[in-house]
């Protein structure tokens, strides 16, 4: 048998019946990520990358190919692929704590109260939430809710942890804020992590390879940069060295040059 | 990534330090203490609360006044078809002062003497007695069959013309079926409250969950919230306001109900006061009927407003 990396994209591919015919979102992507890898997936908006993510997590079926995590073939939701979601997606009638335990509560089913309670609240203290644990989500700013909807991701403990553009709904200090957060928080918990962007310094900050989509439709996987830059990373010290310039350019020659926005060729 | 393009051969950027840096001008230190206001009397707290209150109340109570007036006035001529509201006053000064009449109060129960003289409040206590039982059953009812429809794309397509074309027919023609199916007077009463108040709530609670928001329904198919976790955690807590909606409009359409079931079946309950009061030409007595029925909906429309509210913010 043929060695499978931890999480494994084989022959991705999914088509959607529309009354003009069937349109191909995506279509022959392979992606092999290793446990402990910090991807981050880029491309025009309409490339499908959200697509790919939701096949990931299990909530949308692929036409074609499978996902294999740890070895097991993966065709439908669980925790063990948190998915931290674009809007935060708190549920707004329960308090942060409430939020967190909902989680707990599902993957820590059978253990001690007391120890469930713990690990909402240390969860909490890993994004710095744990002084807002009575309130409720719209009694936070946006960044605030963001860290509670990571810290709700975490503390499930996934396999794997799945970004949907987390901090694309956020202005750029607190975004900085909370990538510095997500950074901190990989440096202790060391997730595989899959975090969909369209924020190149995102990108090249966050993640060990960066993945590039071409643009749809029939989107696939363009180009496959590893990231070679020593952490712990620091952004302003970075800014400055030529592995992230070089990183940086690369990705932008693709985005830009090779596959630019689809709808300024329109245009 | 040999397809990609060498780095060109710009020389790499320098440390921060030999950049030429923006000169920093210091900024003149805000004027540390604002001004300070000074208020002059400490009860002003209580002053704006009472001010507020009057603001709020006052012009219900000056249009009420000048309404009276304009009644009164149009109303004073020998040949006017309406009493006017001195009148009212006047004639149906029993019926305003002894409502009571009849009933026996009993802690927070209440028995009101079989037939006879039996005072304004005893009509609507019995009145709203049928209100809560009938009201009770569309709200249990209409909820389920909300959450089924609201649910199953399947019952959808099967119920939901139904109940729009039945939503249509109006409180008075569901009489005779009523009256057909269960032969007395008091259970037909209620099943007309139940049919009458059961369509917005059946509809209400099917929007509410129809509109839960795919986040919410991601969340719980990654969380693997099973069916009554999701109910319990999800969809209820997300409906509640949908379904008071439905429940509010409800209890308004079943005292609209209760008054015409009352008028043509006779007996008790406030309907029946009004009708009874036209037939005695006593038509003061029916426009303190009317301000009653007023009032009661109202109140009631406010009391479902209110739990509302509270459950909305609990859930």
């Amino acid at each position: 048998m043929k060695h499978r990396s931890y999480l494994a994209l084989e022959g991705i591919g999914i088509t959607f019946p529309t009354p003009k015919g069937p349109f191909t979102a995506l279509r022959d992507v392979d992606l092999s990520i290793e446990k402990g890898e910090f991807v981050a997936l880029i491309g025009h908006s309409g490339c499908g990358k959200s697509t790919l993510l939701n096949i990931v997590a299990g909530l949308t079926k692929p036409t074609r190919g499978v996902v294999f995590l740890d070895g097991e073939v993966v065709d439908q939701p669980g925790p063990d692929r948190a998915v931290i979601f674009q809007d935060h997606s708190l549920l707004p009638w329960l308090t942060v704590a409430e939020n967190v335990r909902l989680a707990v509560d599902k993957v820590m089913a059978g253990k001690p109260r007391a120890e469930r309670r713990d690990w909402v609240m240390h969860n909490l203290e890993l994004v710095q939430m744990a002084h807002s644990a009575a309130k409720r989500p719209a009694e936070l700013s946006g960044g605030m809710k963001q860290r509670v909807g990571i810290a709700r991701a975490i503390a499930m403990s996934p396999r794997v942890l799945l970004m949907d553009e987390p901090f694309g709904a956020l202005d750029a200090l607190t975004r900085a804020s909370l990538q510095d957060a997500v950074m901190a928080i990989q440096a202790q918990l060391n997730n595989t992590v899959v975090m969909i962007t369209h924020d190149v310094d995102e990108a090249v900050l966050l993640a060990d390879r960066v993945v590039m989509m071409t643009n749809g439709p029939a989107a696939t996987i363009g180009e496959d940069l590893a990231v070679k830059l020593a952490r712990p990373r620091n952004r302003i010290e970075m800014a400055d060295t030529p592995d992230y310039n070089h990183a940086r350019h690369e990705i932008l020659h693709f985005l830009h040059q090779r596959f630019s926005n689809p709808t300024d060729k329109a245009a | 990534m040999s397809l990609l393009r060498p780095v060109p051969s710009e020389p790499p950027p320098q440390g921060c330090d030999s950049l030429p840096q923006a000169e920093i001008i210091p900024y003149p230190r805000a004027q540390s203490a604002a001004v300070e206001q000074k208020r002059g009397f400490d009860l002003s707290p209580v002053i704006d609360r009472i001010r507020g209150l009057a603001l709020a109340v006052l012009p219900t109570v000056l249009m009420i006044a000048v309404l009276l007036m304009v009644w009164e006035i149009a109303c004073s001529g020998k040949e006017a078809a309406l009493p006017t509201p001195s009148e009212v006053w006047t004639e149906s000064y029993e019926v305003i002062m002894h409502p009571l009449k009849g009933v026996e109060m009993d802690g927070l129960g209440f028995k009101i003497q079989d037939g006879g003289d039996v005072g304004i409040a005893g009509h609507i206590l019995t009145s709203l007695a049928r209100v809560a039982f009938g009201f009770s059953l569309s709200a249990v009812v209409g909820v389920a069959l909300g959450i089924l429809i609201g649910q199953s794309k399947l019952a959808y397509r099967a119920l939901d013309p139904l109940f729009q074309i039945l939503r249509t027919v109006p409180p008075l023609a569901w009489l005779p079926i009523s009256l057909a199916i269960f032969q007395q007077a008091q259970p037909s009463a209620i099943f007309l409250i139940f049919i009458t108040a059961i369509w917005p709530v059946i509809l209400n609670t099917a929007a509410g969950v129809q509109n839960i928001p795919m986040t919410y329904r991601n969340v719980a198919k990654v969380l693997s919230l099973n069916p009554i976790e999701y109910f319990l955690k999800i969809m209820l807590p997300a409906t509640v306001p949908h379904m008071f909606t439905g429940l509010r409009i409800g209890i308004g359409m079943s005292w609209l109900a209760i008054v015409a079931a009352e008028m043509v079946q006779g007996g008790t309950g406030i309907g029946f006061f009004i009708w009874d009061s036209y037939n005695s030409s006593l038509l003061t007595d029916t426009i303190v009927a009317l301000v009653w029925i007023g009032l009661i909906g109202f109140t009631l429309d406010r009391i479902v407003g209110w739990i509302g509210r509270r459950v909305a913010r609990q859930a």
